[in-house]
């Protein structure tokens, strides 16, 4: 059987999720449209909060991803340090703007839906406030790979960034928690789901979890890629400049 | 070890923009606030804690660059990386140096500026012992982000963007102490955080710096 | 050193160089601006990593001496010169400030001094570290004359007590006696580069 790190080699790593990317892109759209759609339009209403409820199939799917996009990110760059694959480090970096976008998202869908539920826009509630602090922390992980020019030099500092980051990330999401109890609910979905949220809302927010999960390996592969052959690209520059 | 100490201090002294720019803008912070909220004194003592801390976290941030740029510019740190010191210990005396430029001075400072601030008589105590154990961690984490930032060149702005989420932890507790002490409560659980965070960063993050010290020099 | 092959910014400049150095000679690397001598220094000295080769010879016996000289401008040239000579141990300040003819410049701080000057206390700290063997890259630029040859005893007194230097230049040094190296014929052409790249190309 083939080793899973023969898709370190960059080449390797092109050809085979170039062969994938159209099945994972489909299922992305499908899963991503008809998630919404089902949960959209053919679930009731909330009893408590009437249709706003819906926004849920957006707030918490991205929500999720967002944290999981920075794990993804801490074992790539793991990855990186220890074993110096070149991929790892370029899938981390591709993996940034997509976290930092979903947090926003999280964070913008979690406002609309507060403004009707609390009241209020914005409140500096845990949950609310450590992803503003994630956000923060994507913004200065995507600037420094931004500033460095040597490209190895960019994946050696950012890779450790990342790993003191999310202790401090970690630190600070029970810092937060000490420092104000907040009004958010606790967590939507988990194991024991009955307890939270019921069948007919369950099913459909599976699909859009599985959606986004899915839009995001896709974007993952293509930015990836593009990385690849940005990099290949620079090579082939300074070598010509060289010879 | 002790010699690159003095040589840090003794170049703080010399040249101008050590040990004052952090104090004075501290200062310059702290007097400023009355301005934008008014001298409504109810209001500016129940917000001093927060806004001493704020503020010394800010001058802090101010000298970071400082600490590692200078001695990779003149080339000084690439024979520091090749004499017998330690680049761990490097990095640590280093931040140590930051601290007793910076950081000291503040704490010491504090409680002056808390008379400016209407700080209730009850906080003084704690914010000069919050501020004395929490600006440690600030001056060893800020070392990080300038160890990261060294090659960059005008690097202040990016090190500001990655070292201010760091200090998150550092700044909530801290200024849970101070805010508990000024009014009276029990603030030892945010203390032992505090002193926990400052005792982690002070043993670990000298093996980050120096780290991506070794890379920077490549 | 055997077969080594170095790195910049990830693309090899210099490919399978070898040599010796023994105690009591010197090695001038001569080449072309641009050409690899500095990379090359700062592989030996241990600041990046060599891609391929071997360097035998172990870091705790060498002293680094780059194009910038380290020296602290708000600094006196005897301070600069002790906490060089501390960081390394050791307590010979005098000695060096002998051997350079700095005595005068004594309490002169670093900023004040000329170019020259400020070349020469440079090249005193070597003598602080009491390493064995010396790297030095471009050690008599901006030197006149009489300095240079200053610098070539200083050398040559290095060498008689045992020591080894390595040095790289592209001018005359004034040490007709020490052996010569050509890195022009060293440099990389293959496309066998670095693992980085060919995993890319």
């Amino acid at each position: 059987m083939a080793s899973f790190w023969e898709y370190a080699n960059p080449l390797k790593f092109m050809r085979t999720t170039e062969r994938v990317l159209p099945f994972i892109t489909f299922a992305a759209v499908v899963c991503f449209v008809g998630g919404l759609i089902w949960g959209f339009f053919f679930t009731p209403d909330d009893y408590r909060q009437g249709s706003t409820v819906k926004i849920f199939y957006i707030h918490v799917p991205s929500a999720m991803m967002a944290i999981n996009i920075w794990v993804m990110m801490l074992v790539t760059s793991l990855i990186w340090i220890v074993r110096r694959h070149h991929v790892s480090a370029l899938a981390a970096r591709a993996a940034a703007p997509i976290g930092a976008v979903m947090t926003l998202v999280a964070l913008i869908t979690g406002a609309i839906w507060g403004q009707p539920m609390w009241g209020t826009w914005w409140a500096w509630d845990p949950r609310l406030t450590s992803f503003l602090i994630l956000f923060l922390f994507y913004l200065g992980y995507m600037a420094l790979w931004a500033a460095i020019d040597d490209d190895d030099t960019a994946a050696d500092l950012t890779a450790v960034l990342c790993l003191v980051g999310s202790v401090f990330a970690l630190l600070s999401r029970y810092a937060v928690n000490f420092w104000n109890q907040g009004l958010h609910q606790a967590a939507s979905l988990s194991l024991d789901k009955e307890e939270n949220v019921a069948d007919v809302f369950w099913y459909p927010a599976l699909v859009c979890i599985a959606g986004f999960v899915l839009l995001f390996v896709a974007l993952v592969i293509i930015r990836t890629n593009t990385e690849i052959r940005a990099r290949r690209m620079r090579a082939l520059m300074a070598r010509e400049r060289q010879a | 070890m002790s010699a690159l100490l003095i040589r840090d201090l003794r170049l703080a002294m010399r040249a101008g923009g050590g040990f004052g720019l952090g104090l004075s803008f501290f200062l310059i912070v702290v007097v400023l606030i009355p301005f934008g909220v008014g001298p409504e004194t109810a209001l500016l003592s129940k917000i001093a804690p927060g806004v001493l801390w704020v503020a010394a976290l800010l001058a802090c941030l101010l000298s970071l660059d400082r600490i590692f740029a200078l001695d990779f510019e003149d080339g000084s740190l690439d024979l520091l990386a090749t004499s017998p010191l330690p680049l761990e210990g490097v990095a640590a005396v280093k931040a140590l140096a930051h601290w007793l430029t910076t950081g000291l001075p503040l704490v010491l400072a504090a409680p002056v500026l808390g008379l400016l601030m209407s700080l209730p008589m009850a906080g003084f105590g704690p914010i000069v012992l919050s501020l004395l154990l929490g600006t440690p961690a600030l001056s060893v984490i800020g070392a990080f982000g300038a160890a990261l930032t060294v090659g960059i060149k005008r690097g202040g702005l990016l090190l500001s963007l990655l070292v201010l989420p760091l200090y998150v932890p550092t700044l909530i507790f801290g200024a849970e102490v101070a805010r508990r002490g000024a009014e009276g409560q029990d603030y030892m659980t945010p203390l032992l955080m505090l002193a926990g965070i400052s005792a982690a960063a002070l043993a670990l993050l000298p093996f980050a710096s120096a780290a991506v010290l070794r890379v920077n020099l490549r | 050193m055997s077969n080594l092959t170095v790195a910049r910014g990830g693309l090899p400049v210099l490919e399978g160089v070898s040599f010796a150095l023994s105690a009591g000679r010197a090695l001038v690397l001569r080449g072309p601006n641009g050409c690899g001598k500095t990379t090359l220094l700062r592989t030996v000295a241990g600041l990046q990593p060599a891609p391929v080769g071997e360097i035998s010879l172990d870091r705790e016996a060498m002293a680094y001496g780059a194009h910038a000289d380290g020296l602290k401008a708000t600094l006196t040239v005897q301070e600069n010169l002790s906490f060089w000579a501390q960081a390394f141990g050791t307590d010979d300040v005098e000695a060096a400030i002998d051997s350079f003819n700095l005595d005068e410049l004594r309490t002169r701080t670093a900023g004040t001094l000329s170019a020259g000057q400020k070349r020469r206390l440079g090249l005193a700290r070597l003598l602080v570290t009491g390493r064995p063997v010396w790297i030095l890259d471009e050690p008599t630029v901006s030197l006149d004359a009489w300095s240079v040859k200053l610098f070539a005893e200083v050398v040559r007194a290095h060498l008689a007590a045992g020591g080894m230097a390595l040095l790289a230049t592209h001018i005359d040094l004034g040490l007709e006696e020490a052996e010569e190296l050509e890195l022009a014929p060293f440099k990389a052409v293959s496309r066998l580069g670095d693992d980085f790249d060919e995993a890319f190309l």
